[in-house]
């Protein structure tokens, strides 16, 4: 802390807000991946299988979500199925 | 029955064995019978801490061997009588740590004892897990930088899965933040995560904030636990910190950019 800080008062914004901001996403990350069970990538890779052989959807169609509450525990799956159903074999 | 209480942080550097010293030190000047153990298998450096390097005998690996009883292997300090040091080996592998032989001299530490305080060695494997597998509190250590708060969070949810207590289903591991090496004035300025910041991210109960102090370097190249430094802000930011373990209602210090003289503003400093 010298003079010449008195003269450079419009100092940028302060690198810890991006270290704040980056570390909250990251920690919600780590968290929601801590308690899962760990067959969900498989379960994902073969309901992936099982469906495609059907409809031919995007690799990223199937979306598994694992949810913890109090008394139970939520496995949540999402398939986008394409606009029209025209994949069928 | 003695409390443990494991001192740990995930990542290294940032002042788990300085935290156990001074804590150990603290609870033993204040008249509990106190023993701090190294779990650092391999890279023992609390007995230096601690001053007490050229009487380690015997150590922690050896007593769990039963090639020595604890007796000969505790070390007194000489400062103050309630306190011991159980250092670790300098030679073995860490796996030399078993569960069982661990839980076995915890057990018997714990009757001669009111604190067992654990000195966890960096990262998440097995010499990590086996100091805070009995322990019943935990200070995790962390400085206000990414990597550190992104590993103590990580050693969060080790702490809620991998112990006696949660194994158990008995009351989980009472969990407190230290946050160390805290520059009040790069906070001010925007550079550094404020104790706010990291309070918020990791929501933890905060037992103390240690200023970034050329004390605590100072104090380790002496062997002395910097809390005994009482005219150094760490020591005293350590001393509230000891008090606050034990109950008591201490405010928070040096949180705040000292006020300086109006020479020293024109001239830094």
């Amino acid at each position: 802390m010298g003079l010449l800080d008195y003269f450079r008062s419009s100092r940028p914004k302060g690198s810890a807000s991006v270290a704040k901001e980056r570390l909250q996403i990251l920690v919600a990350h780590d968290r929601a991946a801590r308690g899962r069970p760990s067959y969900l990538p498989r379960l994902q890779q073969e309901i992936l299988e099982v469906i495609r052989k059907y409809v031919e959807v995007d690799m990223n169609a199937v979306s598994v979500k694992y949810e913890q509450e109090a008394s139970h525990e939520v496995l949540e799956l999402n398939i986008i199925l394409p606009d029209t159903a025209q994949g069928r074999a | 029955m003695a409390r443990i209480i494991v001192i740990t942080s995930g990542k290294g550097g940032v002042g788990k064995t300085t935290t156990s010293a001074a804590l150990a030190m603290g609870l033993a000047q204040r008249g509990h019978r106190t023993v701090v153990i190294d779990f650092d298998v391999g890279l023992r450096n609390l007995d230096l801490i601690m001053g007490c390097e050229r009487r380690v005998v015997y150590d922690f690996v050896n007593v769990i061997n039963q090639e020595a009883n604890l007796n000969q292997a505790l070390i007194r300090d000489k400062r103050c009588d309630n306190l011991y040091v159980l250092p670790a080996s300098q030679t073995r592998d860490k796996e030399a740590l078993t569960k069982e032989g661990v839980g076995r001299v915890l057990e018997e530490l714990s009757e001669g004892y009111d604190y067992i305080v654990c000195d966890s060695p960096a990262g998440i494997e097995h010499g990590a897990t086996m100091a805070m597998y009995y322990a019943d509190d935990a200070v995790v250590v962390t400085n206000p930088e990414v990597s550190s708060v992104r590993d103590s969070d990580r050693m969060l949810g080790i702490l809620s899965s991998k112990s006696r207590r949660a194994e158990s289903n008995a009351d989980p591991i009472r969990e407190f933040l230290l946050l160390t090496r805290y520059d009040p004035l790069r906070v001010e300025k925007g550079e550094m995560l404020s104790v706010d910041d990291v309070q918020e991210i990791l929501s933890l109960t905060l037992i103390g904030v240690i200023p970034e102090s050329k004390s605590v370097l100072t104090a380790s190249n002496a062997g002395v636990p910097v809390v005994l430094e009482r005219d150094s802000d760490a020591g005293k930011a350590y001393g509230d910190m000891v008090a606050r373990y034990l109950g008591e209602d201490v405010p928070h210090r040096f949180l705040q950019v000292e006020k300086k003289g109006f020479l020293s503003r024109i001239f830094g400093g």
